[in-house]
């Protein structure tokens, strides 16, 4: 048994252990990089989705834009107007109002929509929008209803029914996640307090649309001619409302022959009878 | 020491005796971090880093240190001292000196401080008794065949997400069988010889 050998490990791994634990305390101050404390008091608040809707890379790099100074305090859709109070407070400033806003499909096609084949690829609409001709619908502008935006959206709040993709306004944070996941474009933004919206985004002239889809804005102009306030106007074939003069009367919905001018506040009584009907069945 | 042994050093730590499809070091970063091809470059980017730095620090300790005391039983251990040590270092120099490398690496450095392939890496220098400039060039070249083998099959990764196979497959299953079929292309390299 030769001792000399057990102390010389011991000492020589010790020492090096030593060593190393020294020059890294010795390095960690040297090398030491300040974070602003605010920083991590911001990243709490957030809602730490990294849902991206601020435009920077996930909440840590929003905190760190806020504390910089480079990005508003109200960038988080997510959080809202209560999350940008709150930075805000932290921050010593006081907040600007944030309008809620929320993610809308601007489409009534699915099964009313004429199809010019059966689509049987990459359950993806990317994928099926790149095939030539744009995706298996003959409306060039609808909605593909393959559910990437149900992929990209981090809250739940989208989910496709008859091949079209609808928006839970009440789940839905403002993100945007789902506009960029499009390749249709035919999500928009639209606030939270919108009640009459324009579910089509066809540009297609009348006569020809009416073969393409039972339901989309033909331009009739009916709505520009019915609405009091002057908010409803049709540009280039489809109708767009003007939501700083609309009062929410619904008298466009009403008058729409085609139906697709939808009052939202009907839709979810609506929603709520047909779910009560589902549970006592 | 002459070229083609540096060649042929090279060649056998990228394909030949690659350390994730042959040696099977390394698996842990492998099957983690390669769902996203741009995620698996940074990784492999780390990991020849690393690699590289760990061969030049080993080889010194081993060389000046343990031979010389009569303590090269010792090597896995000190080795493994030796990496974790150089690899907090490296990280908190990068984050205060090169910012841009470091929101580059950053993330993927903690992840390899103890990683089997940076200490298998090192003990094979010594292993096969490879001079400095050998086991500078095994270090860095083993840590291509790392960032090799993971892009490779983060890209395989990425199209079996549209692929179709039975639903019991889904997530990792899917994801082993198809390393082991890479780790099969890659056994076809075992004859590849440098003269």
């Amino acid at each position: 048994m030769n001792t000399t050998n057990i102390i010389n490990a011991i000492l020589v791994l010790g020492i090096m252990g030593g060593v190393f634990g020294l020059v890294l305390a010795i390095a960690s101050k040297v090398f030491a990089v300040e974070v602003d404390p605010r920083q991590e008091q911001i990243l709490s608040i957030l809602p730490g989705a990294n849902c991206g809707g601020c435009g920077f890379p996930g909440c840590a790099g929003y905190a760190a834009a806020v504390v910089a100074g480079t990005a508003p305090m109200n960038a988080c859709a997510a959080g809202g107007a209560e999350c940008a109070a709150k930075i805000a407070a932290i921050m010593g400033v006081e907040a600007a109002e944030v309008e809620r806003c929320v993610a809308l499909v601007r489409c009534s096609g699915g099964p009313n929509a004429a199809r010019k084949y059966e689509y049987l690829g990459i359950r993806d609409c990317l994928a099926a929008s790149r095939l030539p001709g744009g995706g298996s619908l003959e409306c060039q502008y609808g909605c593909l209803g393959l559910g990437s935006c149900v992929a990209a959206c981090k809250f739940g709040a989208i989910s496709v029914t008859d091949g079209l993709a609808h928006v839970d306004h009440d789940k839905c944070v403002g993100c945007l996640a789902c506009i960029e996941a499009c390749p249709k474009k035919v999500i928009v933004k639209v606030p939270y307090s919108a009640d009459i919206v324009v579910a089509c985004s066809s540009h297609e002239k009348g006569a020809s649309l009416r073969k393409k889809c039972n339901i989309g804005c033909i331009g009739c102009k009916i709505c520009e001619k019915a609405c009091p306030h002057d908010a409803i106007h049709v540009v280039d074939n489809l109708a767009s409302i003007d939501y700083s003069k609309c009062i929410s009367c619904g008298i466009c919905a009403q008058k729409c022959p085609r139906k697709l001018i939808k009052d939202t506040r009907l839709n979810r009584e609506h929603d709520v009878e047909v779910s009560e009907v589902g549970a006592s069945a | 020491m002459s070229f083609t042994s540096i060649l042929s050093i090279a060649l056998g730590a990228i394909l030949v005796e690659n350390f994730i499809l042959v040696k099977f070091l390394g698996i842990c970063p492998f099957m983690g971090v390669s769902k996203k091809m741009d995620t698996a470059l940074g990784m492999g980017l780390a990991v020849i880093f690393v690699m590289g730095l760990a061969s030049i620090f080993c080889w010194l300790v081993n060389e000046y240190l343990l031979v010389p005391l009569g303590l090269a039983y010792m090597q896995t251990v000190a080795y493994i001292l030796v990496i974790a040590a150089l690899v907090q270092f490296v990280e908190m120099f990068l984050h205060k000196t090169v910012p841009t490398l470091y929101e580059a690496l950053g993330i993927y450095l903690p992840l390899i401080t103890t990683n089997c392939a940076v200490l298998g890496v090192a003990l094979l220098n010594t292993q096969n008794g490879y001079n400095f400039i050998e086991s500078v060039v095994y270090g860095i070249t083993g840590g291509i065949g790392f960032t090799v083998a993971i892009v490779l099959f983060a890209s395989v990764r990425e199209r079996l997400e549209f692929a179709e196979y039975p639903e019991a497959f889904e997530g990792f299953p899917i994801a082993l069988v198809s390393a082991g079929l890479i780790s099969l292309a890659f056994m076809g390299f075992s004859g590849l010889r440098v003269w």
